[in-house]
Order: C-alpha cells, then sequence, then structure tokens
C-alpha cells in the first residue's frame, strides 16, 4: 500500500508554505521519525517527518515550489517491493496542480488587461504580462486637456489610461472610466537597466508585509513619548551581574521586559487587543520580544513574565533569541502574545516609533539609553536617559490610558527597586 | 447572396440621407437613394438654406433702412417680394441640382419615388420604390431610415396655404402681408417673424411657454425679445392659442394668456409650432421598429431594435437640426462599414444656430440646465458693445455668454446673440469637442479686431479677467 506524504499544517492558522529543500530522493529508504523535507511557512523553516517506514516512491513538488495547500500530497512512500507504476494518477494529480497554476497566471493577466480583449490574447501568446505603466518620459501622452486636468486632480497616472480618441488620445471619458484600483506601478522587469539585483520575498517576507499592512490600515495608531532616567537601572543591573559568577547577565532589555509586564499589572487597560465586536483583556502579561533574524525579524514570546523574576526571564529571552536565529521557533512560541516590546537602543537609536503587532493593543519601543543633560532642581546635571514610545491602537486604548502605562513605565524603570513588590 | 442589389439602400434624399449615400460610396459599398421629392431634402429646398436668402434680403432690407448712418443717401429704392422669394428658389435649386452631381459622382445610384420596406422571410431588406409610373422592389443588406419631418398641424387648425400659412408658404408668399401672427418661437418662428419684420409687416408672436427661443438659455432669449419688441413687433409669451378663424382676407386668432382670452386679428398666420416624423408610410408595422412620441427608437450608433434597418436625422429623437443627420448618417454607415472606436453623438456637442436679426448661436447647458444638475460652475458674460469691430460694424448688441464647470474647467456651454453668432459658435464646438478647458481658450491669440474676441473676452470674464468689460 502507498501512502501519501501530505504537506503538514505546522501551525493553527497555516493554509500554505513553501518546500523549501527536499532532504530525500526518490528511491531513498526511510523510517518513521526521518527527516524527509524542509518546508518555510510563513515564520520558521520546520523539518518533516516521516511518519511511516517505507520507499520514497515520487516526489510530487520540486525544491522552492511555493504555495502548496496544507494536506495537498507532496511525495508518495511506498512500503517495500511496491511498484510505483500504480500511483499514475498522483503524478496527473500534480500535472494539474501545475496547470491551475499556468490558468491563475492567465487570469494576472486578464485582470490586468480587462478593458482591450485583443492585449489579452497578444498577452498570451507571448505569455508576458502586459504593463500599461509606460515611463512618462519616454512616450508621448495624448490626452485632452481636459481629461489631463481631471486625471490630476484625481490623482491617476496619464501613462496608466488608455485612450479612446484619435490615436489613442485620452479624454474626458476615459478618465471617467477609468478604475483606480487598475494602476499598475512599475514593475523593475521593465525598467531598462541592471543596476539592482531582484531578491524572491520569502514566505517571512510577505507574512510581515501583510502583516505590517494590516495593522496600519486598520488600527488606527497614536504615539506617546517619555524620557527615563535609567541611571538608577543600570546601577541595579551591575550589581545583579557582579555577583552572576557568569551563571548569567541580565539585559537592559530583560528589566524592560519585566518592568512592562509590571507596568501593565497596574494599567490593566493597556493589556487588550481588539476584536471587533469585543476588546479582549488579557490577564496574563505574555511579551511579544521583537528579534532581528535573516531576512526579517519574528517576535517570540516571554510568557507569563508576571510570575517570573528577571533570571528567568532572561534565561528564556536569550533561548527564544537563539531559536529565532536558527529558524526554529514553534507555532506557539511565536503566536500570540498580549504586548510588543520593540528595542532598537543597540543600535543607538535614540527613539522611534514602532508598528502596532496585531492583534495587541500597544507595542513599546525602546530607544537608547545616552548620556544627557538633564535639569534637576534648576541644577544642569548629566543623566542616562532612555527614550521610549507607547504606540497605542486607539480602538482599544485611549490617549489618557497610554498616558498612565508610560508614567507608571517611568515610575518603575527609575525605581527598579519597586520591581522588587 | 449575390442577389441581393446593394450593400446599403437610404431611403430619403435630405442632409442626412444623401451624406449617409455617399459615405458610404467612400467606404465601397454599393448604395441607392430613394427621394421621392427633391434631393437635398426639407433643409435645401424649403428649409435651412433658401430661408438664409430670405433673411439675406431681410438683412439688406435692414442695411439700406440705415444706410445714411454710414454716410449715404439712397432714394427710389423699391422691393418686390416676388423677386426676393425668386433669388430663395434659385439658391435651392441651384443647390439641390449640385447634391444630383455629388450622388451621381459617388456612384450613388438614385431612384425617384416613394420608398418602403416590404416583409421578406430572408434577412434580406426589401424596399418598395412607388415611382411615377410603376413599382419596383430592390434589395439591400441594410436600410437607413431618413424620410425627415414635416411640419406639425394643430388639433384644431391645420395651415391651409391661404390665410394660415406653413413654412412652405411663408417662404414663397404671394404677396407681403400687411399683418402677421407667428405662432411658435422656435428658430423657424423667430426667423420668419425676423424677416417680415424687417421687410415692414406687423407682426406678432405667440409662443405658450414663458419665454421665446425656450431652448436657449435666458439670457439669451431676453436680448432677443428686448430688440424685437424696439422693433415693434408684439411678443405674447405663456399664450396659448385657442382657435383660429380664418375670413376672407384675415384670420382672427383667440390666444389665452395667463386665462385671460384675447382676439388677435391679422392677415395671416404661420404655424411654427414644431415638426412630426415621417414615419407612416414606410411600412415600419411589419418590422421590429420602435416609435416613442411619433420618433423612431434607435440605438446609440442609429441601429433600430429591426437588426439592419437603421435611422438618422429628424425620423429619430431630436434635436432636429440638419448638422446632427448628417452627423448620425456618417457615424451610421461607418458602423455599418465595421469600423472601430466609434463615438456615439454627443449630444452636448451639437451647436444650434436661429439666423434671425440678431443672430443666435449657442452650445451645450444654458445657465439653468447646469444649475439644475447642481453643477459648479462659472460664468462669464462679454456684451458686443465693448468689441471694436461690433462697434464699427454699426451691430454691436448682443452678448456672448459662456459656462464653465468651476471644479474642472470644462467648457459646459456657450451662448451668443449677436453679428455672425452664427459663424463663431463653431470656435466654441471645436473647443468642446477638443476638451479644452478655460486655460487653453484664455491662452489662445484671437485677431483684432474681430467678433471673435468676444469669446476670448467672455471666457476671461468667467475668471475675472476680462480686459475691455
Amino acid at each position: 500500500m502507498s501512502v501519501d506524504i501530505l504537506m503538514p499544517a505546522l501551525s493553527p492558522t497555516m493554509e500554505e508554505g513553501t518546500l523549501s529543500k527536499w532532504l530525500v530522493k526518490e528511491g531513498d529508504k526511510v523510517e518513521s521519525g526521518d527527516l524527509i523535507a524542509e518546508i518555510e511557512t510563513d515564520k520558521a523553516t520546520m523539518e518533516v517527518e516521516a511518519i511511516e517506514d517505507g520507499i520514497i516512491g515520487k516526489i510530487l513538488v520540486s525544491e522552492g515550489q511555493e504555495s502548496i495547500k496544507v494536506n495537498s500530497p507532496i511525495a508518495i512512500l511506498l512500503s517495500e517491493g511496491e511498484n510505483l507504476s500504480e500511483n499514475a494518477t498522483y503524478t496527473n494529480s500534480n500535472i494539474e496542480i501545475k496547470q491551475e497554476v499556468q490558468k491563475d497566471k492567465e487570469n494576472v493577466v486578464q485582470i490586468n488587461d480587462i478593458k482591450n480583449k485583443d492585449e489579452i490574447s497578444k498577452s498570451n501568446s507571448n505569455n508576458t504580462t502586459k504593463s500599461y505603466y509606460k515611463p512618462d518620459k519616454l512616450e508621448r501622452i495624448f490626452v485632452s486637456p481636459l481629461a489631463k486636468r481631471i486625471a490630476k486632480q484625481r490623482d491617476i497616472p496619464l501613462s496608466s489610461i488608455k485612450g479612446s480618441g484619435p490615436h489613442g488620445r485620452i479624454l474626458k471619458i476615459d478618465v471617467d472610466n477609468f478604475d483606480i484600483k487598475k494602476i499598475e506601478y512599475p514593475s523593475l522587469n521593465n525598467l531598462e537597466s541592471n543596476n539592482f539585483e531582484i531578491v524572491k520575498n520569502s514566505a517571512m517576507r510577505k507574512t510581515i508585509a501583510e502583516r505590517l499592512v494590516k495593522s496600519k490600515n486598520e488600527a488606527p495608531h497614536f504615539y506617546l513619548s517619555l524620557d527615563c532616567n535609567i541611571d538608577e537601572l543600570l546601577k541595579v543591573r551591575k550589581t545583579l551581574n557582579s555577583k552572576s559568577n557568569d551563571e548569567y547577565k541580565i539585559s537592559v532589555n530583560d528589566m524592560i521586559i519585566k518592568a512592562s509586564s509590571a507596568t501593565l499589572l497596574k494599567v490593566p487597560k493597556a493589556n487588550a487587543s481588539w476584536e471587533n465586536e469585543n476588546t479582549k483583556y488579557f490577564s496574563n502579561t505574555d511579551i511579544s520580544v521583537a528579534v532581528a533574524i535573516e531576512g526579517g525579524l519574528i517576535t517570540p514570546i516571554v510568557k507569563n513574565v508576571q510570575s517570573k523574576g528577571l533570571l528567568e526571564i532572561s534565561n528564556d529571552m536569550k533561548n527564544l533569541a537563539s531559536k529565532a536565529k536558527d529558524g526554529k521557533l514553534l507555532p506557539e512560541e511565536y503566536v500570540g502574545g498580549s504586548f510588543s516590546i520593540s528595542n532598537l537602543g543597540m543600535y543607538g537609536i535614540k527613539e522611534f516609533s514602532a508598528v502596532i503587532n496585531p492583534p495587541q493593543g500597544c507595542i513599546l519601543a525602546v530607544g537608547s539609553g545616552e548620556k544627557r543633560p538633564i535639569v534637576i532642581n534648576n541644577e544642569i546635571s548629566i543623566a542616562t536617559i532612555m527614550t521610549v514610545t507607547l504606540s497605542c491602537d486607539h480602538r482599544v486604548v485611549d490617549g489618557a490610558v497610554g498616558a498612565e502605562f508610560l508614567s507608571e513605565f517611568k515610575n518603575l524603570i527609575e525605581n527598579p527597586s519597586l520591581l522588587l513588590l | 447572396m449575390t442577389d441581393i442589389d446593394y450593400d446599403i439602400i437610404v431611403i430619403g434624399g435630405g442632409p442626412g440621407g444623401y451624406v449617409a449615400a455617399i459615405r458610404a460610396s467612400q467606404l465601397g459599398m454599393s448604395v441607392a437613394l430613394v427621394e421621392d421629392k427633391h434631393l437635398g431634402g426639407i433643409c435645401l429646398n424649403w428649409g435651412c438654406i433658401p430661408t438664409k436668402a430670405l433673411l439675406r434680403a431681410s438683412e439688406i432690407r435692414h442695411m439700406l433702412d440705415n444706410v445714411d448712418e454710414f454716410g449715404f443717401t439712397v432714394s427710389g429704392i423699391k422691393m418686390d417680394i416676388n423677386n426676393i422669394t425668386k433669388r430663395s428658389r434659385k439658391v435651392a435649386s441651384q443647390l439641390s441640382s449640385g447634391i444630383s452631381h455629388l450622388l451621381k459622382k459617388n456612384n450613388v445610384q438614385v431612384f425617384e419615388g416613394f420608398g418602403s420596406l416590404v416583409k421578406d422571410k430572408s434577412n434580406i431588406k426589401k424596399i418598395r420604390i412607388k415611382t411615377k409610373d410603376n413599382n419596383i422592389e430592390k434589395t439591400a443588406k441594410n436600410v437607413i431610415l431618413a424620410t425627415g419631418a414635416r411640419s406639425k398641424n394643430l388639433p384644431f387648425v391645420s395651415s391651409d396655404g391661404i390665410n394660415i400659412w406653413d413654412y412652405k408658404t411663408a417662404m414663397t408668399p404671394p404677396k407681403l402681408p400687411s399683418s402677421l401672427i407667428i405662432v411658435g418661437s422656435g428658430a423657424i418662428g423667430m426667423e420668419f417673424a425676423s424677416f417680415y419684420n424687417d421687410l415692414g409687416v406687423d407682426v406678432t408672436i405667440v409662443e405658450a411657454l414663458p419665454s421665446i427661443l425656450p431652448n436657449e438659455d435666458t439670457d439669451i432669449s431676453k436680448i432677443v425679445k428686448l430688440n424685437f419688441e424696439k422693433r415693434g413687433m408684439k411678443i405674447k409669451t405663456n399664450s396659448a392659442l385657442k382657435s383660429v378663424t380664418s375670413k376672407e382676407n384675415s384670420v382672427s386668432a383667440e390666444i389665452i394668456t395667463n386665462e385671460k382670452v384675447e382676439t388677435i386679428n391679422s392677415e395671416k398666420l404661420i404655424l411654427a409650432t414644431g415638426i412630426i416624423a415621417n414615419t407612416e408610410k414606410l411600412g415600419l408595422k411589419d418590422f421590429n421598429v420602435k416609435i416613442d412620441k411619433g420618433h423612431v427608437v434607435t440605438d446609440e450608433f442609429l441601429e433600430t431594435d429591426e437588426k439592419g434597418v437603421y435611422a438618422i436625422g429628424d425620423i429619430t429623437d431630436g434635436p432636429w437640426l440638419a448638422h446632427k443627420a448628417s452627423h448620425e448618417g456618417i457615424l451610421c454607415v461607418e458602423k455599418i462599414a465595421g469600423h472601430k472606436n466609434l463615438k456615439p453623438i454627443d449630444k452636448t456637442s451639437i451647436p444650434g444656430c436661429t439666423y434671425c436679426r440678431p443672430q443666435v448661436a449657442s452650445i451645450g447647458m444654458t445657465e439653468t440646465q447646469a444649475r439644475s444638475k447642481n453643477l459648479n460652475i462659472k460664468i462669464g458674460k462679454f456684451p458686443f458693445i465693448g468689441n471694436g469691430k461690433a462697434i464699427a460694424l454699426g451691430d454691436s448688441e448682443g452678448l456672448i455668454k459662456t459656462i464653465f464647470n468651476k471644479d474642472t474647467g470644462e467648457l459646459i456651454g456657450a451662448h451668443m446673440v449677436g453679428p455672425e453668432v452664427t459663424e463663431l459658435i463653431q470656435g466654441f464646438s471645436i473647443a468642446k469637442k477638443l476638451e479644452t478647458t478655460e486655460y487653453e481658450l484664455m491662452h489662445t491669440i484671437f485677431p483684432h479686431p474681430t467678433l471673435s474676441e468676444g469669446i476670448h473676452e467672455s471666457v476671461l470674464d468667467a475668471y475675472n479677467q476680462a480686459i475691455h468689460y
């Protein structure tokens, strides 16, 4: 009996993935638990194990194939001595998949050129996607003055409008009939220059793009900034680390995670997410921390921070960061979280505004601690100041709540002994 | 299929039909034209052209009356209405024979007779032509109906050619009447009013709507009204004709103005109350040709619901103008020929002209229409009194009014009254067709001194930049 090896779902929300690498080839003998392939999901690269013993009879998807639906067959596992020819149908089904992909491509062409049927047939036969975008300087565009003005008022590039007048002259009616959604921006391929490199967007890159666009489109952001004097915090950190005997090293970031958690417990309204009909208030403080990794970033979660000490937080963070950099994070280690921290202090960034990590309500952007002159009792003195900026989703967190959060956060950061409470 | 006689048979040889036939021939189609009366249709024989010849005569009469203004003294001038109408007929027949020549040159087969559609089982269109002597039948792949319209009688009064005139009698009066009632103040009524008034006839205009030239912008019709009244014409607006009694040498008309009945007597009366399409004898009832309010219904490319049967000109929906008919003729033939990228006629870009004195010409929406569409508009006005050429001509009464869309600068209407405005209007027609905005018009150099500078000034005025006003 042959067995289909199916595209696994690596997280509950995963719908499709990319087969980044085959670790076996056709004819290889595998045992249950052997690694057979690497799958790239929107977040991480994971390995697929063989679920049964057998021989890889047929590999159905090639390396690098994208958008493989979960539960679609990726290979056929044969029992020993079984003949492959019985499985011809699988090969066919694979061809069908490919044809669908091809069809999709044609649809894209049709959507682009829906106005001009002649163009469709042309594009299909040349198998190229025609773009209406033409750089303005290269070609004279015939357009009536009125059409030109209306197009300008509506922000429609003339190069994207097909003119129906004599010699393709763009008329008012063409602008009126123009569907703004059809504007095509220049594809890099169309520009006649070699001064660039084209890098295919990874699944992670696309996910980052999708989530950030969603966040900026849906969550009305507002930003609050505050300076924190971290001299005291640095002193405490120094003391703690001096006692470690190299067994641990608490970072400023670990302390910020702790302080954020403690602040959220005091200002629970900031520990929330928007769910259209409801607002969800979290009882735990699960802090997502942005970690830069090769080709993007990921936000592993330090969970239940409210019940963890600095040491445990520090260890968790180290572990998560290293797994993140190796692309080995498990979905449950990065999906969820109630609050995010993004720290660019190590790059010397003074302050910045972060994009909210949906569906969370807030993200704290942490700048670098630097010595700055400050005024205390009408005297200028020097202190290490760290500027933090809280981005809030105004649907969930109002200005006063955000301000309360920051002021409490500042209080804890500047008086770190309070974190002991 | 070789037994089909023609690619196209055109029924009616007016400005719609003969233009369609020539265009079809240019495009390599075999084409026949069936005309019952006179090539060139009403326009050329009994409409646009002969009335212009008459109005030229009345204009000269007006100049002669005012010749002292220019330093001349003349005496002994005599006028003969028969010679005036004779010249008018000569102009018409000269042009009509010109059409005959054009059709021949373009290999259009002309049949003299009355054409009508005959039901046939096949898709081939069969046309019966009733000539003086016999009936003949010809077949075609397509038929263009271009039979035009005739003047409409009122339910209670019809023209009799003696005291109650239609346009034909009005164009060939046996003698000049002393007084005249003109019912209807559209282009036809106004031209006759101006003509007869300039020849010394006592004219009364009766109009059912609130203003004369009811299709024109109110600013324009007001100026015409003042001018006409100054010349002694009596204008009765909001006045419905109730009855007409024809006596031996006069007519008596009962009119109701604001519920008040009044009787007016005059020697003659002209009915200029509109037109009715010539659809009745075309055999249309056997075909899928829809008629609405007396006019044939077509799609935007002039095809009726019966495939292969087209209709153009006055037989279809208005405006009933010769130039619209000609344009439709060309459009529908090019459609039949399978031309791509054809655009239906934009009815907001058909100019209309009335050749009374002072002349009236307009294109696009009136101010009232623009406001009723809630358009955000800018209006420019320039009176000819500020135009040097008009003053030099001794003809400085009039106005050029322009209407722009304030948001886009689109020229949405132009309305003119005054000297030679029927010649000036095409500047606006081109501007509209090319979709110019106020910017291009403002930056166009107009020659000085010309009447056309008034166009420039009116546009400038819409944007508060007029120099001479």
